[in-house]
This record gives structure tokens, C-alpha cells and sequence, in this order.
């Protein structure tokens, strides 16, 4: 079993309004020094077998065609 | 000129575009459900309509974008068969790339549901040749991202091959698009894309009837 978490955040130079919000939000419960905020997704994901270069191949291929949207936002594996 | 409106679980703007076609062609149109993986033959304008397709989750429209049916979708584009795609339906032609760029979350963070200005920035295309080009004209938007986004090297590659076909006029941008973007066609021009609702200004009783040319160019009804 290879369990792996995939991070997508928003590309550098892409605004990212809801990031903009958090930060606000940050700086009227008090919290003092935030210099910026940016937000993304997190996926953990199991799969059913132990072969790590498949898995490293398959789940490149899941974030272009799925998890993430290239246009606007990175993507980062790591097999934990 | 057959019509097909594809149909998602969690669209909400399907009947809107039924409706629309039939006010304006007389003719009922064809459905087909998300699993389909033909258009039937014979349809010259494939409609994906607005809503929240699958909940929109994960990104809007990504989910959608994935379905059997927008393969399909693909192929008829790719045969030259016009697709229009009205905000959730213009999310998932980009999702699916059809479309170059992406919409993100509206720049106010605010769903936004109202009437706003679009300028025809091209007529001369199989959609929108009912207007006068730079005309003005009235479009309700109703949505939460419709932020149009592409890289620089996209976006000058739209404006040259005057592939914006519709921007937010008078300072009605809604969303924070990028040039204020409202609506873009494929290169080869039978693909368009575009965030406001022409099908919901079609007659009188909406307030007005703006949004009535598009149909009529599309389903080539409109006087050269």
C-alpha cells in the first residue's frame, strides 16, 4: 500500500482572492506579522499496491488530467 | 438546424435553454445525458448550459469536463458542429480544452447576479454576426467564478486572432476578469465560450430581448 498526498496551490503571479480574504481575517482575530496568505488543496490518496515508480508515473498523470488545473495552479506528489 | 443541449447532474440552466430554443427556432430541441458518448447526427449546435455540475467541486466545472458526453462534445467540435458553452456549460469547455485559459473565483468573492454591459468586440463570427460589431448590449450574469484568466502569451494570441468575442462594457466588469473578458471562440471558430446568459433575454417578459441575435446567428436565422 503506497499512500501519497498531493498539494495544489495557485501558480506564482495568479491572484488569489480567497488567500486575500484569509489574510484579512487572520489580521482581525489579532494575529500580527501574516505578510501573505496563499491558499490551495490537499489530496491524500491510497493506493492498493507497493510498486513506487508506477505510482510516481500514475499519479503525475492523475494532477495534469485531474487534480490540478494546470493553467492556473502547480502541483506537488510526495509518497508518505 | 438540430439542437443538442447536454444535460449534467447539478445544471440548473438547462431548461432556460430549452425554452430558449424552442421561443426562438420553433423547434424542440434534443437532450443527452451526461454518459452519452455520441451526439446524434444530423445536430448542427451542441449547448452545454449553466448551473454547478457536479457541485462544482473540485474546481467548477472539472468534474463535468470529464464526463463521456464532453468527449463527445469534443469530437463534434472537432467536425466542425458549433458548441456554445454559458457559464458552468463555458467552465467545463475550458476544463475539457476546448477553450484556452481558466475562470477562477470572482475577484469580490461575491456570487454575483445581476444585468451587465457586453460590447461585441467581434460580429464577424458564426454566433454573434446578428449584432453590429462594438454594439452594447444588456446580459444578465449570475455566478461565483467567471474570473477569466489566461497567461500573456494566450491572452495576446485572443486579441490578435480577435478571438474575444464579448467584453464587460461600461465598467460592468462582474467578476474581475482579466481585459474584461466575457466570452471567447476557438480558433477555428465553432466553439464559444462565454460567461452571461444570452438565453435568459430573449423576450419581452425577460426586460428585454439582447440576448436573442446570438441564437438567431447560431442557428443561422439571423438576416446576413
Amino acid at each position: 500500500m503506497i499512500t501519497a498526498r498531493v498539494t495544489v496551490t495557485l501558480k506564482n503571479g495568479v491572484l488569489d482572492p480567497q488567500g486575500k480574504a484569509i489574510e484579512g481575517a487572520l489580521a482581525t482575530l489579532g494575529f500580527e506579522g501574516v505578510d501573505g496568505v496563499r491558499q490551495g488543496k490537499v489530496f491524500d490518496i491510497e493506493l492498493d499496491h507497493d510498486d513506487r515508480a508506477r505510482a510516481e508515473m500514475d499519479l503525475a498523470a492523475m494532477c495534469e488530467k485531474l487534480l490540478a488545473n494546470t493553467v492556473i495552479e502547480d502541483y506537488a506528489v510526495e509518497i508518505v | 438546424m438540430k439542437t443538442a443541449i447536454v444535460l449534467l447532474p447539478g445544471l440548473n440552466r438547462d431548461r432556460d435553454m430549452i425554452a430558449a430554443i424552442r421561443t426562438i427556432s420553433g423547434q424542440e430541441p434534443l437532450t443527452v445525458w451526461q454518459t452519452e458518448t455520441e451526439i446524434p447526427t444530423g445536430v448542427d449546435l451542441v449547448i452545454v448550459p449553466g448551473g454547478f455540475s457536479f457541485g462544482d467541486y473540485l474546481r467548477c466545472g472539472a468534474i463535468g469536463a470529464r464526463m463521456p458526453v464532453m468527449r463527445a462534445v469534443a469530437d463534434s467540435a472537432r467536425r466542425g458542429v458549433r458548441v456554445l458553452g454559458v457559464c458552468n456549460g463555458f467552465q467545463m469547455l475550458l476544463e475539457a480544452g476546448l477553450l484556452p485559459g481558466a475562470l477562477m473565483r470572482n475577484a469580490s468573492l461575491n456570487f454575483v447576479c445581476r444585468t451587465v454591459k457586453l460590447e461585441v468586440t467581434n460580429a464577424d463570427t458564426a454566433f454573434t454576426r446578428g449584432y453590429r460589431q462594438g454594439q452594447v448590449i444588456d446580459c444578465p450574469v449570475a455566478h461565483h467564478d467567471g474570473n477569466y484568466f489566461a497567461d500573456a502569451e494566450t491572452l495576446a494570441r485572443l486579441e490578435g486572432e480577435r478571438r474575444v468575442v464579448f467584453r464587460y462594457a461600461d465598467g460592468t466588469n462582474p467578476n474581475g476578469s482579466v481585459k474584461d473578458i466575457a466570452g471567447i471562440i476557438n480558433a477555428d471558430g465553432n466553439v464559444l465560450g462565454m460567461m452571461p446568459h444570452p438565453e435568459n433575454l430573449i423576450e419581452d417578459a425577460h426586460g428585454g430581448a439582447d440576448g436573442r441575435p446570438l441564437f438567431e446567428s447560431a442557428l443561422d436565422l439571423a438576416a446576413a
